[in-house]
C-alpha cells in the first residue's frame, strides 16, 4: 500500500541537480567540502566521511563490468501512456521530460557482461528516472533479463533503487511485482546465482519484489531500504521512528540482508561471490604422463 | 435495509423510511395500503438502478469499502461447509487480518485463504482494520504449500486497503514476506483462484493474488496506490482522490478491458450489501465453474499457464534493436 511517488521525498532522494555543479561539493554527511575530482575518482564516495553519494547510471555499470564486455539488452523498450493518464502533467510529458534530462528511455538498463571471469546478465536501476518506480518497461526488461539468464545460464546481478510504483501505469505497474517474481523463481530452479545490490533508495514494489529474492543480498552503506516510505509509516503509526530505521545497517541488524558492502569493495565483493557460486572453470588438461609414452 | 448510507444511497434510504412509514401506517389503521407500497418499491428499485448505472470510479471504491459489505468471513460462510481454520505463521503469531482453513465448495476440498476485515470497532482492532503484517503473508504461505502438498485448489478472497505499513512490519520484512509469496505462487501445481471481493490494495493485495483466474466482484477495486495516496502525491491534495481513483483505472470494468481481471462477478442491484445471499451463491457458482475448468488442466500445463498470464501483463513499445539509440539529450554524458 501507499507506495509512494517520486520527487516529494526529500529523505528519500538526492537528485543530481541538488549537487553543485562547482569544483567544490559540500558532503551531506560531514559537511566537509570534498574537490569534485577526488569524490568521483573515489566511486562518488566521501574520503573523509565514506559517505555515499548517488551514483550514477553509466558509473554503475562501468562499476560493475569489465571495461568495454557491456552489451545492452532489449535497449528499444518504451513506456508508453497507457491509460492516458492525467495528474499534474500528462504521463507522456513526464517520460520526455525524464528522457531528456537522463538521455535513457526509461529507469532500468540491462545487458550482458563480465565480471571479473564471469559472465554475468546485469541491471542497473536509475533513481534519476522517475524515481526509478517501475512500471511495465522495468518489469519487461528484468524479467527478460532474468529469463535470458537462465538461458544462457548466466547469474543475474541488479543494481536496485526505488521509490515507488509507476502510478501512471496503474495496476499494470503492481503486476510486474509477480511477473519478475515468477521469472526469478525459474531461474532459482535451474540453479544460477541471483545477487541484488540494494542501493538508496530502495522500497515499494521494486523492494516486495526482485530486490528481496536474492541467493545473496548486498547493500551500500546508509542506503534506504524498506517496503513503506519513513513518512507513511510515521503517520499510519503516530510513532516515532527507531535510530537509523530503515538504513541498510539497520536490516543488517535485524537480519534481513548478507552483507551491506562499501562501494569500492564491491566488485571484488561480487567476483567472489560468483567464484563461490559458479561452477569452477574447466581445469587445464594434464599434460600426458611420461610413463604412458614410453614403449 | 441499511443503518449506514453512502451520500450517493441517501436518496434510497429516505424512500426506504417512507416506505416502512407506509406499512406502518398501513397496519395501525388498517388500511390496504399494497397497491401504495408496489409502486413505492418500483420507485426504490428504479432509483437504486439510476443511482447504481452511473457510478463513478471514486463511488465504486466507496461501495467496495461499505461498512455493511459482506467480508471474507461472510463468503466462508455463505459458500463453504467444514470450514476448518487452522493458525498461525509457526514462527511469530496469528495474524488475524489473514486467515485460512481446509473448507469443502461444493464437492470440492480446497484451502480457502482470505484478508478479513473488522465490523465495528473492537473487530477492526483484531484483524488491524484488514491489514497484514508479515506473518499473515506467511501463514498464507504456509497454508498454500500445505494445499500443494495435498492436491487441494486455493481459493483466495481479497479485500484489504493494503499490507501494514508499521515499524513492526518493517523490521520483521513485510517486502521480503510478500516477494517470496510472489515467487512461491507460480510454483504450486493446484488451481489457484483469487477473487477481489471488496478492496485490492496494491501489494498487500497481489500478496496472496497470483492465480490461474483473478475475479473481481462488480464494485470491488484494485489498485497500486489508493487514490487517497496518489491524490496526495500527484495532486498534494487527498480531497483529489475522486480524480486519482478514475485516472488509475481500477474498476473491475477497467481491469477486465485491461485483461488484468478474467471475470466480473455481478452484484445485487446496489451492492453486495444489499443482499449477501445472492452474492455468496453467485460467486459460488462462478467459482465451481472455474474450478472445474481448471481441474482438467494437466499440473505442467497449469504453471505454465500461470507463468504466461502474468508475464503478458503490461503495455510498452520496442523499437528494433538498431533503431534503439539512445534517446538525445543535451548534456547527459556521465562521467563514470
Ligand atoms: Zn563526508
Amino acid at each position: 500500500m501507499a507506495l509512494f511517488g517520486k520527487k516529494k521525498h526529500t529523505s528519500v532522494k538526492v537528485r543530481k541537480r541538488d549537487i553543485p555543479d562547482g569544483l567544490w561539493i559540500k558532503c551531506p554527511s560531514c559537511s566537509e567540502m570534498v574537490f569534485k575530482q577526488e569524490l568521483e575518482a573515489a566511486l562518488n564516495v566521501c574520503p573523509r566521511c565514506e559517505y555515499h553519494f548517488p551514483f550514477a547510471r553509466q558509473a554503475r555499470l562501468a562499476l560493475l563490468s569489465e571495461a568495454g564486455s557491456f552489451e545492452e539488452w532489449d535497449a528499444g523498450l518504451t513506456s508508453v501512456d497507457v491509460l492516458t493518464f492525467t495528474g499534474t502533467a500528462t504521463y507522456t510529458a513526464k517520460l520526455k521530460e525524464n528522457q531528456q534530462e537522463t538521455g535513457c528511455r526509461d529507469a532500468i538498463t540491462c545487458g550482458r557482461a563480465r565480471l571479473g571471469r564471469h559472465v554475468i546478465a546485469l541491471g542497473v536501476m536509475d533513481f534519476e528516472f522517475l524515481g526509478a518506480s517501475m512500471g511495465a518497461v522495468v518489469g519487461e526488461k528484468v524479467a527478460r533479463l532474468v529469463e535470458r539468464g537462465t538461458v544462457e545460464r548466466l547469474p543475474v546481478l541488479i543494481a536496485c533503487t526505488s521509490g515507488g510504483a509507476r502510478m501512471y501505469e496503474g495496476l499494470y505497474s503492481l503486476m510486474q511485482m509477480a511477473k519478475t517474481s515468477a521469472a526469478l523463481a525459474r531461474h532459482a530452479a535451474a540453479r544460477l546465482p541471483y545477487i541484488p545490490v540494494l542501493t538508496h533508495p530502495t522500497t515499494a514494489g521494486v523492494m516486495a519484489s526482485f530486490a528481496t529474492l536474492g541467493d545473496v543480498i548486498i547493500a551500500e552503506p546508509g542506503a534506504l531500504i524498506g517496503f513503506a516510505g519513513p513518512r507513511v509509516i510515521k503517520e499510519t503509526t503516530q510513532q516515532e521512528l527507531p535510530a537509523g530505521f530503515q538504513s541498510a545497517e539497520f536490516l543488517l541488524k535485524h537480519g534481513l540482508l548478507d552483507m551491506v558492502v562499501p562501494r569500492k569493495e564491491l566488485k571484488s565483493q561480487l567476483i567472489l561471490l560468483l567464484d563461490y557460486l559458479m561452477p569452477p572453470p574447466p581445469a587445464e588438461p594434464l599434460p600426458a604422463p611420461a610413463a604412458a609414452s614410453t614403449p | 435495509m441499511a443503518a449506514y448510507a453512502l451520500p450517493f444511497e441517501k436518496p434510497l434510504a429516505e424512500l426506504n423510511r417512507k416506505l416502512e412509514e407506509l406499512r406502518g401506517f398501513g397496519r395501525k389503521q388498517n388500511v390496504d395500503v399494497a397497491a401504495d407500497l408496489a409502486q413505492m418499491e418500483r420507485k426504490i428499485a428504479e432509483t437504486r438502478e439510476k443511482i447504481f448505472a452511473q457510478l463513478t470510479p471514486w463511488q465504486i471504491v466507496q461501495v467496495a469499502r461499505h461498512p455493511l459489505r459482506p467480508y471474507a468471513l461472510d463468503y466462508v460462510r455463505e459458500m463453504f461447509v467444514d470450514f476448518s481454520e487452522l493458525h498461525g505463521d509457526r514462527i511469530h503469531r496469528d495474524d488475524r487480518a489473514i486467515f485460512g482453513g481446509l473448507a469443502k465448495l461444493g464437492e470440492h476440498r480446497v484451502m480457502v485463504i482470505g484478508t478479513q476485515k473488522g465490523r465495528d470497532t473492537k473487530g477492526n482492532l483484531e484483524v488491524n482494520f484488514g491489514c497484514a503484517y508479515p506473518e499473515g503473508y506467511r501463514k498464507a504461505l504456509r497454508l498454500m504449500r500445505l494445499a500443494a502438498k495435498f492436491n487441494l485448489p486455493i481459493i483466495t478472497l481479497i479485500d484489504t486497503p493494503g499490507a501494514y505499513p508499521g515499524i513492526e512490519s518493517e523490521e520483521r520484512h513485510i517486502a521480503e514476506a510478500i516477494a517470496v509469496n510472489l515467487r512461491e505462487m507460480f510454483t504450486f501445481a493446484v488451481p489457484m483462484l483469487v477473487t477481489i471481493i471488496g478492496e485490492g490494495g496494491s501489494g498487500g493485495a497481489l500478496g496472496i493474488g497470483v492465480g490461474d483466474r483473478v475475479l473481481m466482484l462488480q464494485y470491488a477495486y484494485y489498485s497500486v496506490i489508493s487514490p487517497e495516496g496518489c491524490a496526495a502525491i500527484l495532486w498534494k491534495n487527498r480531497s483529489y482522490a475522486d480524480r486519482a481513483a478514475a485516472a488509475l483505472k481500477i474498476t473491475s470494468r477497467d481491469l477486465l478491458a485491461m485483461k488484468l481481471a478474467d471475470e466480473i462477478v455481478p452484484e445485487p442491484l446496489g451492492g453486495a450489501h444489499v443482499d449477501p445471499r445472492q452474492m455468496g451463491a453467485t460467486l459460488k457458482q462462478i467459482l465451481l465453474r472455474h474450478l472445474l475448468e481448471l481441474k482438467q488442466v494437466p499440473p505442467d500445463e497449469l504453471l505454465e499457464r500461470r507463468y504466461a498470464k502474468f508475464r503478458a501483463m503490461g503495455v510498452f513499445a520496442e523499437q528494433p534493436a538498431a533503431a534503439a539509440a539512445p534517446v538525445a539529450a543535451p548534456g547527459a554524458a556521465v562521467q563514470p
